[in-house]
């Protein structure tokens, strides 16, 4: 678990003592694969075996059927040599085939687990990590550790065992030349851990800086009316350009460590060429070495040269995979704070009598100083109505929250028919809880779908039923009805039209709590009255939370509860609390305003 | 009216039904992408002359790379040339106890060394400074292009498509910038000096194996046309995962509330396995295509050894000769693999410029005057007039016929009247979110079509209910109504309309972050800030759209007591379902069906017995 600093988690651009842990820990995506990455290794092995053998050929066709004037020798080493040849070409396409899927497979598999994962992490992780930060995670990062696993990895293995192999023919053609050839690892180890070190920080950050572009594009994308309503356009592009020509440095920078690597793995394997055609050339004339022998020779280690100027790519694809790795295990190593207990049970919506209670409640959101809610004891009886009214930021929309658990309480607990609902398995509490934010959420998706966003086996004959409760029937008015898709921003969907839909969702298939967040602000006057007399018809069979800021909508609550500074200051009737309580006027009703002469009843 | 819903199926396998039907058959792309043939055709010219233009301010840097690489690759080639020189002419002098011509050989060996590494740093450097500063200026361009489209079309593009353009499209771009366009270019130089070599060195020789040539570019020509349809397809369904991935993310609460994450990951599944199933079907291509190369290759290479064996047996070449033919042709064709590698890299590249390419061409629904007009000068004033404005989002729904609207500068104006009356359209025409299908917008008699966007926007200021908080602190969203603006008028404008008390009370005051789309600030907390963001902005001309919808009453009340100050010397349109706001305007319109069936002072309305009269008696019976 990461220790993050508020509002900015994902920067830790730290190596760690061991940087390739988490890549290592991916293994277990390859499992299912390991037959076929068996299977490829094998394949590849000998495919580059076929190629090595090539050169080894040519020798023979030199020195014997050339040398010897001998034609038939000739065609069949020729002949050989084309079926070395094709096998070379099988052997790869085997390997390039099996491993597509894998690849491909293995990256889906990680992806489907990271949003798995990130569906389960509490909202309050949500509000604290940016989302570009998260999308950068299963798109660009996903990527890097799939070309790793894919191409880098094996073509590690595969260069690394090349360069082996080569390195054994060589020293059997002639051991001092291939000793000396084989001394030239030496410099280019030096070389790699000087240059894997540099390069991990600088691909860590070029990532994080991914994340950034990807959450600003996002905020933009997201808040565009705002953008549009102050032209601050210029702003954030200048504000974009920042966060763009950061990661060009950073690029320009790794560019630049790769570049300098890479010239020095071509440098090393030249040098040595030199070396041996100097010292070949030298035995040659000496006579210890054929003609045949030397090209034999130069022509083997030719074949170092592709391997040890890829390692540069292959150690810098390592690294960013590595970072890529660490930044997915970031988000799956953080544990959903809000789980079932081990003991969780279910409880059936027929069973459920609906008496909620709050027992010395107490809610701090992570890491902040004070508590939002303190020490709140609260009954709301079956079929009740309790509506929670207070000013701006007192932590109603806070309590509410805590009912279908998006946030967990800090101290206290919250029981509904004596049961604490952590005791309740999560997918049972929420089942039983019908919710209504205060900002209506809507996906771009047919309308349908976003209406049973929870119950995909609800029935048309429900929906209907409560588009009509909220008075929403212009669902139906819409070009496709309900399979018009309605975007994210609400095709042009009004505000007061987006709320009812909010509501027909909430109280679709009469669930046994309801948990309603100023669910009528946005309506105006006559839908509102519509929808008040609606609901009051479902609040008699449910529970239900509200929260109103207008005395229209309070009539619709049993009781009220006053919410003031984190604590339940009074709770009674309206009309009670109304004559009794100066806060509770002060909160709900026109007076002051009155006094301004601003309204003349 | 239609009853037609899609019963949802249980495997959710492959259906698409949950998305719905987008009013818009285009709404997934921009308008320049089509799978029409031609329009195909069309929009790879306009990559094409999108990369022109993009590489066009380097082409002198370009150049020089060009050099670097050339001198790189003479210095590479002439490695095995000088292995030749090296056993045909230096060890028979060496024999004879002559090291002078070994020596030489050594000596330009080193050279050669050394050339190539220098002209291989300086190259790979280079290059990359081109691709990054290419890629800063392809992400800058469609970042300010996105911009300056019109809400229209952000609205059925979705922000998750953004996105996905600015990031795992422009990823596609960089991959190729990253490891792609060097080896790119270097294989193909390779290849063709090495040709060159080869034609130098045994003409018949190589006119064997140059004959692998036609088959290469058949083989090729194959890989082309199918990759390049195969990475459009992935193009497409990454956009899919990343507009879900976005949008579930951003509505978690609903997700979790409603139990909805079974039925998001059994959707994200099939997206996601859509976009496997397209990356593996451009994998596959290239597993097929690159093998293919490998037969092509070694094929040659084997008829090449027997033909060149038979040649130096017929005494028609040397053995050193054939050596170094062999060891040519295997440069040759080694990097013809990474060559495949690469230009499969430039296809999924392709395909992603194209849908940059596509938003790039994207005309802005809402354009900028190529010669704006100025606002009249003198002092600040702000007459709106609408003459005969039709508009309606689809163009079989009018919503607004040939409506007649004149402000006076300094008025407030309130609309009211059931959903779909068209209040919100007004709002947004007002601030050029749309311009009229006919008719005109008008301020200060000037038409908003001649107005520069800068000076549109700060005369004219839309606060909506959607209060879009950027991450920051709550002085930074403040100061977004003014970037100018000092934190004593930041702090100012909130004390103005009554937000200073929250603000104070947070952990860190007005520095306080606030949090990803202001997560820890409730509904009427980001009201507040958007309100003093909008005061801060002081426009000459400021429309609330339900803007004071979620605060509780004496916030309301203490809202209301600013915007009379606020609103005194400025022109403003208020839409607001609570009659309280309506309190403050000098002018009420009542509108229904896309028309004003009620205009007058507030108070002679109530007393007049229209609509507004029983709205207004409704809303005082209810106020306690």
């Amino acid at each position: 678990m990461p220790a993050l600093r508020d509002g900015d988690p994902a920067r830790r651009v730290d190596a760690g003592p061991r940087p390739l842990r988490n890549l290592w820990r991916l293994r277990r995506y390859l499992r299912p694969y390991a037959g076929q990455f068996c299977w490829l290794l094998f394949a590849s092995l000998a495919a580059t075996a076929a190629s090595l053998a090539v050169p080894l050929l040519t020798q023979r066709v030199v020195d014997g059927p050339v040398a010897d004037r001998d034609a038939a020798g000739l065609l069949r080493l020729g002949g050989l040599a084309l079926l070395l040849g094709l096998t070379e070409a099988v052997l790869i396409f085997i390997r390039r085939w099996t491993q597509s899927s894998s690849s491909v497979g293995m990256e889906a598999a990680i992806r489907a687990d990271v949003y798995a994962h990130l569906q389960r992490l509490p909202v309050d992780f949500h509000d604290r990590w940016q989302s570009g930060q998260l999308l950068s995670r299963v798109t660009s990062d996903l990527s890097v550790i799939r070309r790793f696993l894919s191409f880098g990895l094996l073509f590690l293995v595969l260069n690394l065992v090349t360069y082996l192999a080569v390195v054994v023919l060589l020293v059997r053609l002639h051991a001092p030349l291939g000793l000396l050839v084989a001394a030239s690892a030496a410099p280019l180890f030096l070389i790699s851990r000087r240059f894997a070190r540099h390069y991990h920080a600088a691909s860590r950050r070029m990532q994080d800086q991914q994340g950034d572009v990807a959450t600003l594009v996002e905020e933009t994308a997201q808040g565009l009316r705002t953008v549009k309503a102050y032209g601050r356009g210029p702003e954030l592009a200048d504000r974009f350009a920042g966060r763009a020509r950061a990661l060009h440095d950073t690029g320009v920078g790794k560019a630049r460590l790769l570049a300098r690597t890479s010239a020095l793995f071509d440098l090393v394997p030249n040098l040595t060429l030199g070396v041996v055609l100097v010292c070949g050339a030298a035995l040659v004339a000496g006579g210890t070495l054929t003609v045949g022998e030397l090209i034999a020779f130069v022509s083997l280690q030719l074949m170092l040269i592709w391997p040890v100027q890829s390692l540069g790519w292959i150690i810098a694809n390592g690294q960013e995979a590595a970072t890529a790795a660490d930044r997915i295990h970031e988000v799956l190593d953080t544990p959903p704070s809000i789980v079932d207990a081990p003991h969780a049970v279910t409880l059936a919506r027929d069973r459920v009598r609906g008496r909620l209670r709050f027992e010395g409640v107490t809610f701090r959101y992570p890491g902040a100083g004070t508590p939002v809610l303190r020490e709140i004891d609260l009954t709301v009886e079956p079929g009740e109505t309790l509506a929670l009214v207070g000013v701006t930021g007192a932590g109603k929309s806070t309590l509410l929250s805590l009912v279908p658990r998006l946030h967990e309480v800090t101290g206290g607990r919250i029981t509904l028919d004596g049961h604490d609902l952590r005791d309740l398995r999560l997918s049972a509490l929420r089942r039983l809880v019908g919710t209504a934010f205060e900002e209506p959420t809507l996906f771009s998706m047919s309308v349908w779908e976003n209406l049973t966003l929870g119950r995909p086996d609800a029935g048309q004959d429900e929906v209907r039923a409560a588009l009509a409760l909220a008075q929403a029937d212009f669902a139906y008015e819409l070009p496709w009805g309900l399979a018009t898709r309605v975007g994210e921003q609400g095709l042009s969907l009004s505000g007061g039209q987006r709320q009812r839909l909010a509501l027909a969702r909430a109280v679709l298939g009469r669930p046994a709590l309801l948990v309603l967040d100023d669910p009528l602000s946005a309506l105006d006057v006559h839908t509102e009255a519509l929808v008040e007399a609606a609901l009051k018809q479902v609040l008699r069979d449910s529970t239900a939370l509200l929260v109103v800021h207008r005395p229209s909508t309070v009539a619709l609550a049993d009781r009220v509860a006053l919410l003031d500074g984190g604590r339940i200051t009074a709770i009674g009737r309206h009309s009670e609390l109304l004559a009794t309580v100066p806060a509770y006027r002060a909160v709900l009703c026109a007076e002051p305003a009155s006094r301004d002469g601003l309204v003349r009843s | 009216m239609t009853g037609q819903v899609p019963e949802p199926r249980a495997d959710g396998a492959g259906a698409s039904h949950w998305r719905g039907r987008a009013t818009d058959p285009d709404a997934d792309r921009s308008r320049a992408e089509d799978t029409a043939p031609e329009a195909v055709a069309r929009l790879r010219a306009r990559s094409r002359a999108l990369l022109r233009d993009l590489l066009r301010p380097h082409r002198a840097r370009l150049g020089l790379a060009t050099v670097l690489l050339l001198a790189q690759n003479a210095a590479a080639m002439a490695g095995p040339y000088l292995v030749m020189l090296g056993i045909d002419r230096a060890v028979a002098p060496l024999r004879a106890g002559d090291p002078g011509p070994l020596a030489a050989v050594a000596g330009a060996f080193a050279v050669a060394a050394g050339t190539e590494y220098a002209a291989r740093r300086g190259f790979l450097t280079l290059s990359a400074r081109i691709g990054q500063a290419v890629l800063l200026d392809l992400r800058q361009r469609v970042y300010g292009h996105f911009l300056r489209l019109c809400v229209g079309f952000h609205e059925r593009y979705t922000s998750g498509r953004v996105v996905s353009r600015l990031t795992s499209d422009l990823d596609s771009i960089a991959e190729l910038v990253d490891g792609g366009i060097d080896s790119l270019v270097t294989a193909t130089l390779t290849v063709v000096s090495v040709a060159a070599v080869l034609l130098w060195l045994d003409l018949p020789l190589a006119a064997v194996a140059l004959l692998a040539f036609p088959l290469l570019f058949a083989l090729s020509r194959w890989f082309a046309r199918a990759s390049t349809s195969a990475w459009r397809r992935s193009r497409d369904a990454a956009a899919l995962v990343i507009v879900h991935f976005v949008e579930s993310l951003r509505g978690i609460r609903a997700v979790q509330a409603f139990r909805r994450e079974p039925r998001n990951q059994q959707i994200f599944d099939g997206l996601n396995d859509e976009y496997r199933r397209a990356n593996l079907h451009g994998f596959r291509l290239i597993a097929t295509y690159s093998p293919g190369i490998k037969v092509i290759g070694n094929g040659t290479l084997a008829v090449v050894l027997g033909y060149g064996g038979w040649r130096v047996l017929g005494g028609g070449t040397e053995v050193g000769v054939l050596a170094a033919f062999l060891l040519y042709l295997r440069r040759f064709f080694e990097p013809m693999q990474e060559l495949s590698q690469f230009y499969n890299t430039l296809q999924s590249a392709t395909a992603a410029l194209e849908k940059l390419a596509g938003v790039l061409d994207e005309a802005p629904g809402v354009p900028e005057p190529a010669r704006p007009t100025p606002l009249p000068p003198g002092p600040e004033r702000g007459a709106v007039r609408f003459r005969s404005v039709s508009f309606g989002y689809r163009p079989q729904a009018p919503i607004l016929t040939g409506l007649d609207l004149r402000v006076p500068a300094g008025q407030t104006v309130a609309l009211i009247g059931p959903t779909g009356a068209g209040k919100s359209t007004i709002a947004k025409l007002l601030a050029r979110f749309h311009d009229p299908a006919t008719g005109t917008v008008e301020l200060d008699g000037v038409d908003l079509r001649d107005l520069a966007d800068t000076e549109l926007r700060r005369a004219v200021v839309l606060v909506t209910q959607e209060n879009h908080l950027f991450s920051g602190t709550v002085a930074e969203n403040i100061r977004f109504g003014r970037p100018t603006a000092d934190d004593a008028a930041v702090e100012a404008a909130a004390r103005a309309i009554g937000a200073d008390d929250f603000i104070t009370a947070l952990p860190d005051g007005y520095a306080t972050d606030v949090h990803r789309r202001g997560g820890r600030l409730s509904a009427g907390q980001r009201q507040l800030v958007a309100f003093a963001r909008a005061f801060l902005a002081d426009p000459r001309v400021l429309i609330l759209d339900e803007a004071t919808s979620s605060l509780d009453v004496p916030t309301e009340r203490l809202v209301q007591r600013a915007l009379g100050t606020v609103l005194r010397d400025r022109t403003a349109l208020v839409i607001a379902h609570r009659l309280s706001t309506v309190e403050i305007a000098d002018r009420v319109l009542v509108l229904d069906g896309g028309r004003i069936v009620e205009d007058g002072p507030p108070a002679r309305l109530a007393a007049a017995g229209g609509r507004y009269a029983a709205l207004h008696e409704h809303w005082r019976t209810s106020l306690i």
